[in-house]
């Protein structure tokens, strides 16, 4: 049996792993398994493995292939031979092809976690000036001029911290 | 702290006590941390990635819980001490291989290390004895709130933290537990049991023969998926998944002592004679004859104090452990599995033969006195 990353040396290491109640298989050389660090039990993560195997096309599915992220330079050539992005800006960059190999990778596509708690004021904030800019709307077709004012006081407040 | 004290003293998660510890050996959250719009460190040419790593190191070191820890540049420890901390679960093996542009910072405890620009800018890990995932996501989670304030990171609204590795984003967190079967793996239920609990996406580190063997019967059960959930859902379908494989084996360690002793006996006697009397013994032999002498311990076979023993010959087993103390540059395979089987040796005489008493065959009679 040839080794799944380079198709030529004979494997010599199996892995078999279950996610989601799918079987996945991987045969590997020593060296590759070496070089993709699957002797390490506590880094080892499968689907980083079958990222190098197949899935990067997926990211060419998306955008034009000369495509190019502005902050790093890094291309869909670069992601097929690492299997791994350039910078934080890529994920714009690549966003369209990316949402496939997400959707295909994880739970869902939207973070529901935690985010760094000045980010998650920001956020907040602007949530808030969305509702306001709402309530605004609706005072001014009610002709309640005297709300309208006040809320557009407090939008104008709060998008002055925001930018602060 | 010096690396010295490190070598020393081995971090908690091998000396310490936590909940189910007989069966879970250790827990581990890890988070993937970057900077925003900066070249991750793996496309980052060197001076990019010296530079960043002077604009992280310092806010680092300076997370309250990195009080008196170790803090080095990779480039400043030789070959062996990174294996060192490798084997100790310190620093991953991807790290291990870096060196100009990377660091490592351990808490003098060594419940943290956090490796930088590993894969990512940051990896922060939390290591602790037993079933402790939320203790330890915890630690994480109060070094990630120092850093947040001080470290510009790459967060997007939508998919969270962006990680080098499109398998990370999200919640970049890596939640493990390093489970020890040898019961369910002498009663042929492993296989099965991979696959029902499977759901979840268990590890198995089986680096030799077909899917499921692993060495010493050490299966690692992980989350596979990081986008989509939070950390507190990822972390509590983990636990509950580790809390039925426990289950598992504790039941298949009653019923091999209800149905199967004359063979639970004949294994961790044969197990306790071998590694009594090997003169030469492999990595791989020593592990698995290790792992079964640990259940015996479990069991009762052997006094309390084989359980940490055994836990340290797990450890300083491994290559670069032989290593440290040698004056030789490189021991060859042969040294070194001679090497191994004297440490073995010296240890294994201390402990008394098991105590077959303590279990009762049922049905076969007494069982055996097993020689050494
Ligand atoms: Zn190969
Ligand atoms: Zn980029």
């Amino acid at each position: 049996m040839h080794c799944d990353v380079c198709q030529k040396n004979d494997a010599t290491v199996y892995l078999t792993q279950i996610v989601e109640g799918k079987m996945q298989k991987v045969n590997l050389c020593e060296h590759c398994a070496k070089e993709k660090g699957v002797s390490d039990p506590t880094g080892f993560a499968m689907a980083d493995l079958l990222l190098g195997l197949g899935a990067t096309q997926q990211i060419e599915r998306g955008g034009q292939p000369a495509q190019k992220c502005p902050v790093c330079g890094f291309t869909q050539i670069d992601f097929k031979k690492t299997g791994r992005l350039g910078c934080s800006a890529c994920y714009d960059t690549f966003a369209d092809g990316l949402a496939n190999l997400l959707k295909g990778m994880h739970k869902g596509l939207k973070h529901t976690g935690k985010m760094p708690a000045h980010l998650s004021r920001r956020y907040a904030m602007a949530d808030r000036v969305k509702s306001l800019e709402t309530d605004l709307q609706k005072a001014v077709k009610n002709e309640k001029y005297e709300d309208a004012a006040r809320l557009r006081d407090e939008i104008q407040k709060i998008e002055h911290e925001l930018q602060a | 702290m010096t690396f010295d004290h490190i070598v020393a003293h081995p971090g908690q998660w091998l000396r310490g006590d936590g909940p189910h510890d007989k069966i879970v050996v250790s827990s581990r959250i890890r988070f993937a941390r970057n900077l925003k719009d900066r070249p991750f460190p793996g496309w980052a040419k060197k001076a990019e990635r010296l530079k960043i790593l002077g604009e992280i190191q310092d806010h680092v070191a300076a997370i309250p819980a990195m009080d008196d820890g170790y803090n080095a540049p990779l480039q400043d420890l030789t070959a062996l001490q990174k294996q060192i901390l490798v084997e100790r679960h310190l620093v991953s093996r991807e790290h291990a291989s870096k060196s100009a542009g990377s660091a490592v910072v351990i808490s003098h405890d060594q419940q943290l290390s956090i490796m930088i620009n590993e894969e990512d800018h940051l990896r922060m890990q939390s290591l602790l004895p037993g079933l402790q995932l939320r203790e330890a996501h915890k630690i994480n989670n109060e070094a990630d709130f120092f850093l947040e304030d001080r470290v510009p990171y790459a967060f997007h609204p939508d998919l969270g933290y962006l990680t080098a590795c499109p398998t990370n984003v999200g919640t970049g967190l890596r939640a493990s537990a390093m489970v020890h079967l040898p019961a369910l793996v002498l009663a042929e239920q492993i296989n099965q049991i991979v696959n029902s609990v499977g759901k979840i996406g268990l590890a198995v580190r089986g680096l030799y023969g077909e899917g499921t063997e692993a060495l010493g019967n050490l299966f690692q059960v992980s989350n596979q998926t990081t986008l989509g959930e939070t950390e507190e859902e990822i972390i509590d379908r983990l636990v509950k998944v580790i809390e039925q494989v426990i289950e598992h084996e504790q039941n298949a360690r009653q019923t091999l002592l209800e149905r199967r002793a004359n063979m639970l006996l004949d294994q961790i006697g044969r197990a306790y004679g071998v590694l009594g009397q090997a003169r030469a013994i492999a990595s791989k032999e020593a592990l698995n004859l290790l792992s079964v002498l640990k259940l015996g311990a479990d069991l009762g076979l052997f006094p309390e104090s084989t359980q940490l023993a055994v836990d340290e010959l797990f450890m300083t087993t491994q290559p670069a452990h032989l290593q440290l103390g040698e004056k030789k540059e490189k021991l060859s395979p042969e040294e070194r599995d001679t090497l191994r089987a004297d440490l073995v040796r010296a240890k294994v005489k201390k402990i008394p033969e098991p105590d077959i008493a303590k279990v009762k065959p049922a049905g076969s009679g007494k069982g055996k006195k097993m020689d050494p």
